[in-house]
Parts: C-alpha cells; structure tokens; sequence
C-alpha cells in the first residue's frame, strides 16, 4: 500500500477566487480523498437581519456576493414580497430580469476568463475580461454602480431604464456577441482547451442527481433542470425557454454549458427590450410581515439554484431569513469528483463549479 | 480541431487602441448615474431625518436642535436611499467619486439662520425669533469646525 500525504490547499491559492480550504490526502500523484474546510469568510449577515428592518437589509444582502450581487437582492425582495403579498409592477419585473441576465453574462465572462487563467491561456482571459467590461459599463450607465447596483428593493426596481437606452444596450451585446462568438468558437474547437479540460471532473448524471447538484455543474451532466424555465417574474414573458444541457459531465462540458448560456441570456434580453410593458417601477410596502408568517422563493443564479427563507414576527425586523446558495449545493459534488483525479488537475476541478465562498457563508 | 483559433481576433487588436485607459493620467470616466458621493444642499434641507432612518450604514446623523447635518463620507455606501427619500429634494448623488483620505472625519453642514425681520420672503408663516416664545429659542449652534475642504461637504 503507498503511502498516503495530506497537502492543504487554500485558503489562500492562486487560483481561488476565495477562501475554501481543502485537505487533499494523496497517493503518489493521485487525490484518494478530499477533506473541505469553510469558515474563513463568515460575517453573520443571516444574523443581521433582526437588527435591520426589512426595507433596508436589501442592502446587506446585496453585499453577500460581489458577483451575484443584483441576484441576492431580487431573491430576497421576492421573498418578502411574498411574504407579504406584494405584487410588483410589471416594467419592474422586466427590468429586474434584464439586470439579472445582464448579471449572468458577467459572472460567465469572468467565470470563463478564469478558467483560461487556471489552464494557461492569457490572451484567452484578457479578452473574456475585456468583453465583460462592457456589461459592467452597461450596469454603471443604468444603476450608476459597477458591482454594488442598488436598483432592487422590496416593491420594485428604483431605477428606470428608457425604452431607448434598453435598445442601446441591445446594440452594444449585438455588438459583443460578434467578438464573443469568436472566443466562444476558442472555448469549444481549439485543441489546447479540449485538450486540457475533457474528462477532468467527471461526475455522471445519477451522481449530479444523488449529490443534488444544481446549475451548470448540474446541466452539464445531463440534468436539465433550470428554475428560469417554471417562468416566474418577468421570464413568463419569454417565448420559449430551454435550459443548456450538455451530456459529458466533465469539465469541458461545464465549460460549454456556461459559455452557450451567455448566448441565450443575451438572446433573454433582447427579447425582453422588445416586450417590456410601460407602468409604474415600483409598489409602496406598508406595514410590516405578519408574525409567524413563512415565506420562501427561489431564483436562478448564475451559479445555480438559490433558495430563500424569510419568517416575520409582527414587527419590521424579521425573526430568521436564509438563503441556500448553489455552491453549498455543488461542494458535495466537486469532492467526489476530486476522489481518483491527478494532483494537478485538483485547481481546475475546484473551478469549474464555480465555486462562491463568500455566498456560502455569507 | 486545431490551434491558434485566437489569432485573428489577436492580431486585430494589435492594431487597436488598448481597452484600458491610462488612470490617473486620464481622468476616470463618470456617468450621470454614476453613484460617487453625496451632496446636501442645506438651503433647502428642513432636517426631518428620514435619510438617518433610512440611512443603512448608519451614515448621516441629523440634529434638528443644533440645526446641523452630519455625513460619514467613509462610512456612506452610495447606496442612493437618502435621496430617494428626502421629501425637499435637497439630497443628491454627484458622480465623481471621493478621494482616500488619511484621517477619517464627519462632515457637517450647518442649517443657516432664517432670514431676520425685512428679509422674509413673502408668504413665509413662520415666525420670528422676535416672536418666538421666551425660552423656545434654538440653542446656540456649534461654531462649523476648520476643516480642508473636500467633495460632498
């Protein structure tokens, strides 16, 4: 029998974006177990919310994640509309879908740059980072933030977009699908990416099922499960809406399934633009949740399924809300996909679940 | 399958102006929305307080008695809530952003006194200090302290 070596990896590591330790018992070369480790990053912002009454703590919840920020705040806005029977208007629903997609095609962008960070591909990183600096332009030109946008509360969006500046942003993402087909075309036939990412991080698709996996790590093994597809808020709109499901379940396939995703979030605005209705932005919220009250929502983001949790107790300070974010969904699985994989494929496979810390323990 | 599928676009942008622009020998670039700090124009402010109620960094202090506002511009997260809320109007957001300081400090801004007898506008019901009743006056206002000048105060 070889001898087993435990290497730490993290919290601190080139290649993660946040703080995620992991014990990696190793034999020789190969990973035989993978030991995770969180807690470096928790601010007790759950907590937070019986100190803060439920108008304000839109604010700290957009400060959970920096990438996911915008969705955080949609998610528990629609809780406590929810909660307390607040119908939004519908322009605010579009434009809450619009700056979530908008969100979406700049945690994929910088997700993608990462990703061709971590296997050696710089010039491939500087354009994904180049094209997401437009959206980011997009949100500081609509919200005046460039990561904090400030645009959700509780009743509705506090910012317009005209009809003529929703156009004008169709023609700057028309203008960066063009170049980004191009690095989409990079991602999916050039040999030195496929040659790097194919079979690394297999996971079938009964063990994404069995590990509750969700989002692209989820679709890329074949589940196409989406909540965007069951058509709440401004997506029943949509047309037609049908999750990216790619079937090889390794890294090459999460890599496809969030570049293609891009594509049809771009495709969500753009239809959108075209059918946002013209009305009021936002509802006023009176009084406060009813004690005892339960209620719960869930939301699409970029990196999967995130479930809220709001219960009220009569005053404006909620006695408990939660959120279940999808890394705490997908870590389960990115350790057993680590089991039996080469030491030095361990970074590559901790990054294509696109894991979020900061979410995590927010 | 092959290689150096890349190339194109990176030969292209060779002959491109490059996609970063050289801060702080070029100014940064602000948009009207651009959220980078706050600025109370104190003339019109009746110091109601809600922007402290609201307020979710706790931020700004407003003293009716002293007639005073109070921003912490380092604690002020731009959020923008304030002025939503401010029934005058007097709040707003300025794009360009603050500048890093050594030292952090609050800054006040002081309601001034309510024109004296003769300078009233018209219609103005309010009454003069003269008219006021004994002991109702305002309490003696703290001096606005030496402070260099900077964005938002």
């Amino acid at each position: 029998m070889a001898k087993h070596t435990v290497i730490p990896f993290g919290p601190q590591h080139p290649v993660l974006p946040e703080p995620l330790h992991l014990d990696l018992v190793l034999e020789d070369e190969r990973v035989v177990e993978a030991i995770p480790q969180v807690g470096f990053i928790h601010r007790g912002l759950e907590k937070l919310v019986e100190k803060r009454d439920f108008q304000t703590f839109v604010n700290i919840t957009e400060r959970i994640c920096g990438i996911c920020s915008f969705g955080h705040s949609l998610g528990y806005s629609q809780t406590i509309e929810n909660l307390m029977g607040v119908e939004v208007p519908p322009r605010a629903e579009v434009l809450r879908v619009i700056w979530h997609e908008l969100s979406r095609v700049h945690s994929h962008l910088l997700w993608l740059g990462l990703l061709a960070d971590a296997f050696g591909f710089e010039n491939l990183f500087m354009q994904c980072w180049r094209l997401r600096e437009r959206i980011l332009d997009i949100f500081e030109r609509t919200t005046g933030g460039r990561v904090i946008l400030s645009a959700c509360n509780v009743g509705g969006v506090n910012q317009d977009i005209t009809n003529e500046d929703l156009r004008g942003i169709v023609h700057i993402l028309e203008g960066l699908v063009d170049e980004y087909n191009e690095l989409v075309n990079t991602f999916l036939t050039d040999s030195s990416v496929a040659n790097r990412l194919r079979g690394v991080g297999y996971l079938s698709k009964d063990q994404a099922r069995d590990f509750c996996t969700v989002g692209p790590f989820a679709r890329a093994s074949g589940i196409a499960e989406d909540i965007r597809s069951y058509g709440y808020g401004g997506y029943g709109l949509l047309s037609a809406f049908e999750p990216v499901v790619a079937e090889e379940g390794d890294g090459y396939a999460r890599c496809k399934v969030r570049a293609l995703e891009v594509l049809q979030s771009i495709q969500i605005i753009k239809e959108l633009v075209e059918k946002i209705p013209d009305g009021e932005l936002s509802v006023r919220v009176k009084g406060s949740p009813v004690a005892g009250s339960v209620a719960v929502s869930r939301l699409e983001q970029p990196r999967g399924e995130c479930f809220y949790y709001a219960k009220g107790n009569g005053s404006k300070y909620l006695s408990r809300f939660r959120i279940r974010t999808p890394t705490a969904q997908n870590v389960a699985g990115m350790v057993h996909t680590l089991q039996g994989c080469d030491f030095a494929d361990v970074p590559l496979n901790i990054l294509t679940i696109d894991p979020c810390i900061s979410c995590t323990e927010r | 399958m092959g290689s150096f599928r890349l190339t194109k676009m990176s030969l292209r942008n060779l002959g491109r102006k490059p996609a970063t622009r050289p801060y702080p020998q070029q100014p940064a670039r602000y948009t009207p929305r651009t959220k980078g700090h706050i600025v109370n124009n104190i003339e019109l402010c009746i110091l109601c307080s809600i922007c402290q109620k609201r307020c979710p960094a706790t931020a700004l202090t407003v003293n009716k008695a002293q007639g005073t506002w109070t921003i912490n511009p380092f604690s002020c997260v731009q959020c923008g809530t304030c002025v939503r809320v401010c029934p005058k109007k007097s709040l707003r957001m300025q794009p360009e952003y603050t500048a890093a300081a050594a030292q952090m400090h609050d800054c006040t801004l002081v309601k001034p006194e309510p024109a004296l007898d003769g300078e009233r506008s018209l219609g103005s019901e309010r009454p003069q200090r003269s008219e006021r009743l004994p002991g109702s006056e305002r309490p003696q206002r703290k001096p606005r302290p030496e402070r260099p000048s900077r964005i938002g105060c």
